[in-house]
């Protein structure tokens, strides 16, 4: 990452109203002593817009600009967090009085010289939503419509959404830390609904990344996604009843690696692992999968959605092991946790924004490769449920039970996939169903950019994937008993 | 009296806002415009293991604003209330209306609809607390959690917060009006373990008032009890029985129907409720009754997001579906009128014939008390139902033991038409007020 980015935030977030390193270096010296023994700045600007279209119009453009500071002092695993939307002296000084409560007692600490700190430089840092005019925003909108309602004629509506972000942050930490990042997010929605004698069914898909409007365009990407989205609408309109009960899953490459994130994901979490709250805490050196099965969570992959330079601390993002040949062998930390449980910080701290505190959050969660072919692994199962697309999922952290809903699915018959199935949803048990992998497919896939994460009402972006797998024994939530 | 002339004094400063930016809309030619400013302050403090855990002092604030160019429009919103931050807002709005298209639906509200005079609703009880009473009262509760049962050995800790907020709207029908709310809560969440096995639970209260809240010691010993109850929890095999949604959950049950009963599901179609104004969704013996005016309580609002007066209805008499949840761009759309319901219900309550818990229990016999459940599994096109359930096995009407890892299925239209009863535990934590439900059968898959 350039020093031109530092340039950037210090131009837009520090020096409109006066602020330099001299007043940073004030205000997190009066932030520390006593028992305080980190404490930290979290400057951010940020920026969106999205365009709405429906019924063929654009009919809804939105703006939204937010800006401020977040002050944290850290006192062992005690927390004294304020904030303030006006970046200015007075309001960072007040702000770093109410969070030192936790537990300032006398003198100010010494804060160490600033050190710059390299991260990575995985995305642009400029405006996402800049490459396009708005009159040429309008009319991808209007195309990708077009090309949906192009496609069949039982299409009888269509939503599509455009939406970019871009935020500006600087972190200045009491250990010397200075480093900004400028993070540009771009993602496109399609949602269908489609209509044959009297039944109605949906189907939806979307994508994007750390990149610019540009990336829609490129071999009309965006048109692809209308087609994906009707696809799916239609297949859902032949679909029968799901079953019910315990039954073998192959689950598709891609977006159903969201069964990673949720039933293994959070439970590798630093904070519930330091707190002895999560099914996995204690486990490290266990096998927790089969063999062959290895997870990783990896921060560092260019313009992916999960990706960030530094973390929210101003740490480096990283490519982090989570589960090797089936051993559980790391956790996702942040500052904190790291020091609390006297492990490396992995560039996890991640927060919504300056107004929320940073916790241990996942990047872009994926199991690397096997060497089965699909076609292969889908033959292998007599009787099952063949699983490609999903909507969200969700995880109970100290049962261990997680769920994650299917949105496509088809049966497995004798080999072959047949029947399409009703949405349904799945439920397992986090530290054993990866035990229950029999295959790993040769076809490792990323989602296509639309993932958010929710954890304690803070939202963040997140990336999945896997390749196609076979769990054995998985309970799917269908209607047929 | 301090907090009258407080909260008087915010509201002036947040009007005045309001009417600024309204007439510098006016002056950037908008023909029409709305606009929404809120002030908030807060302080939540959480204690786990005896020990704080957190402070954090919240402070924010907000314009949101909405220009129209005749049938265009545009909306910008900001953090920065400050002359400068409305001029930039306003000129993003603008530029935005410039290129979305002619809609013939879309313009604020028709003036006669708005809220003229509107009602005190008696919202705002600020807590005059330090951060070390709030701290000493978590303190309390998750002692009481904690000491509540031996097998309580962890805890993801306690928390109270407490939460004040001023809100201005107005647009160029000349109108403006505001109000301000508080909102404070106590919650804990405990760990219990048994056999090598783990569980949580929580428990938590929340009011507009302080006095009112369930003590904090209760609450701790109810966030114990739930995890407790829940150790041991068992499987069960694929089966098809009768379910009781209990009242935390029912509540997201009948926050379905409303989901589908909403302006944009509706001009969409992309409801399984399309087209059932005037048809039984429920069972004869169930109504469904909006009180946006009730004093003090969490769902009231004197007007809606678009500043239309608030007003008591039916929505549900005998089962009968009696009106829509409309803003007044979907009532445009639907050719009706707007029901009070820009940013959703307030206060909607739910009574059936008044069962008492227990004897829901007695009259399912056999069958699952569903009290937790996780995942998304809604299409709220077709009404299908799919979601990871958490509960107890019940039979001769009594709870038999936990049971964990299983789903249940069905679809919403059917399950509201097969609603057996309701309970009279009444869940009061929330904007929909309803007790347990009885279905009379979904699916559930296990082993």
């Amino acid at each position: 990452m350039s020093e031109n980015v530092l340039d950037l935030a210090r131009e837009h977030l520090l020096r409109p109203t006066g602020l330099g390193e001299s007043e940073l270096e004030r205000v997190l010296s009066g932030l520390l002593g006593g028992a305080i023994d980190y404490g930290d700045l979290y400057f951010e600007l940020s920026r969106h817009e999205s365009w709405a279209l429906e019924d063929g119009i654009v009919r809804e453009g939105s703006w939204h600009v937010d800006q401020g500071v977040g002050v944290r002092a850290i006192s062992g695993d005690k927390t004294g967090f304020a904030y303030s939307d006006e970046i200015v002296l007075p309001a960072l000084l007040d702000a770093a009085h109410a969070a030192r409560a936790i537990a300032r007692h006398g003198e100010n600490g010494r804060i160490r010289a600033w050190q710059a700190c390299q991260g990575h430089n995985l995305y642009a840092p400029a405006d996402p939503s800049a490459d396009l005019s708005a009159d040429e925003k309008v009319s991808l909108l209007q195309r990708v419509d077009a090309e949906a309602r192009r496609l069949d004629t039982r299409v009888s509506q269509v939503m599509v959404s455009l939406a970019a972000s871009h935020d500006l942050v600087l972190v200045a930490g009491s250990d010397g830390t200075l480093v900004a990042d400028a993070r540009p997010l771009v993602r496109l929605n399609v949602n269908v609904i489609v209509e044959q004698d009297g039944r109605r069914e949906s189907g939806s898909f979307g994508g994007g990344g750390r990149t610019s409007y540009g990336f829609f365009l490129e071999d009309d990407r965006a048109l692809t996604y209308a087609r994906e989205a009707v696809r799916q609408a239609l297949v859902n309109l032949e679909a029968i009843p799901a079953p019910a009960g315990s039954m073998n899953v192959v689950l598709g490459p891609g977006w159903p690696g969201v069964l990673l994130h949720e039933a293994i994901g959070h439970g590798l979490e630093g904070d519930f692992n330091r707190k002895g709250t999560s099914a996995f805490s204690g486990k490290i050196g266990q096998q927790v999968a089969a063999r062959g099965v290895t997870v990783v969570d990896n921060g560092t992959l260019p313009q992916r959605r999960g990706s960030l330079n530094v973390d929210d601390e101003g740490i480096p993002t990283q490519c982090t092991t989570l589960i090797e040949d089936g051993v559980l062998v790391g956790y996702m930390q942040d500052r904190m946790n790291a020091r609390l449980m006297n492990m490396p910080a992995t560039g996890n701290g991640r927060r919504e924004s300056y107004a929320h505190l940073p916790m241990p959050r996942m990047t872009n969660t994926y199991m690397l490769a096997g060497d089965q072919a699909p076609e292969e692994i889908i033959a292998s199962v007599d009787k099952g449920l063949y699983a490609v697309n999903f909507g969200g999922g969700q995880v109970d952290i100290t049962s261990g039970k997680f769920v994650f809903s299917a949105s496509e699915a088809y049966l497995i018959e004798n080999g072959k996939v047949t029947r399409p199935v009703k949405g349904a949803t799945l439920i397992g048990n986090g530290p054993d169903v990866l035990t229950r992998v029999s295959a790993v497919g040769n076809d490792l896939k990323l989602d296509e950019g639309v993932g958010t994460c929710g954890k304690d009402g803070q939202s963040v972006p997140v990336g999945v994937g896997q390749p196609t797998l076979r769990i054995d024994g998985l309970t799917v939530g269908g209607t047929q008993a | 009296m301090h907090d009258v002339e407080s909260s008087r004094t915010e509201r002036l400063s947040l009007e005045t806002i309001v009417e600024n930016v309204l007439d510098q809309a006016r002056k950037a030619g908008a023909d029409a415009a709305e606009a929404v400013v809120s002030r908030d302050l807060g302080l939540s403090s959480s204690v786990r293991l005896g020990e704080v855990e957190t402070l954090e002092y919240h402070r924010d604030k907000g314009l949101g604003l909405t220009l129209y160019f005749g049938k265009r429009k545009g909306n910008a919103s900001t953090g920065d209330l400050s002359e400068g931050g409305i001029v930039q807002a306003i000129a993003a709005a603008a530029a935005i209306a410039k290129h979305t298209a002619e809609d013939p639906y879309a313009g604020l509200p028709d003036a006669e609809k708005l809220a003229k005079n509107y009602p005190d609703l008696d919202l705002d009880h600020p807590w005059d607390i330090k951060a070390e009473q709030a701290v000493e009262l978590a303190r309390r509760c998750e002692a009481a959690a904690r000491d509540y049962d031996p097998r309580i050995r962890n805890s993801e800790g306690a928390t109270v917060t407490t939460f004040r907020g001023t809100l201005a709207y107005g647009n160029t029908h000349d109108f403006v009006g505001s109000y301000t709310a508080t909102r404070h809560s106590v919650s804990c969440s405990v760990v219990g373990e048994q056999d090598g096995g783990m569980q949580r639970d929580y428990w938590y209260a929340t009011s507009r008032v302080a006095e009112d809240l369930q003590d904090v010691e209760s609450v701790g010993r109810q966030a114990a009890e739930r995890t407790v109850r829940r150790l041991g929890g068992r499987r069960l095999s694929t089966r098809e029985v009768p379910v009781i949604f209990e009242a935390g959950v029912a509540r997201g049950l009948i926050g379905h129907f409303v989901a589908a009963i909403r302006g944009p599901a509706l001009y969409r179609k992309a409801s399984f409720l399309l087209d059932h104004l005037g048809e039984a969704v429920f069972p004869v013996f169930m109504q469904l009754r909006e009180a946006p005016h009730i004093p003090r309580a969490l769902g009231s609002a004197p007007f809606d997001g678009e500043g239309v007066a608030t007003q008591p209805r039916d929505i549900i008499t005998d089962g009968v579906l009696q009106g829509y949840v409309l803003d007044s761009y979907s009532a445009r759309r639907l050719g009706m009128e707007t029901t009070g319901n820009a940013g959703g219900v307030h206060n909607l309550i739910v009574s059936g014939e008044d069962t008492d818990f227990n004897d829901l229990l007695a009259r399912m016999d056999t069958g699952l008390l569903v009290t937790e459940l996780i995942g998304h599994g809604i299409n709220m096109v077709t009404g299908d139902y799919s979601r990871g359930a958490a509960g107890f096995w019940v039979e001769g009407g009594r709870i038999q033991y936990p049971v964990e890892e299983i789903t249940i299925a069905g679809n919403l239209k059917q399950m509201f038409r097969n609603i057996l009863a309701v309970g009279n535990d009444v869940d009061l934590r929330g904007n929909i007020r309803t007790g347990s439900i009885l279905l009379e059968r979904m699916t559930v898959a296990g082993e």
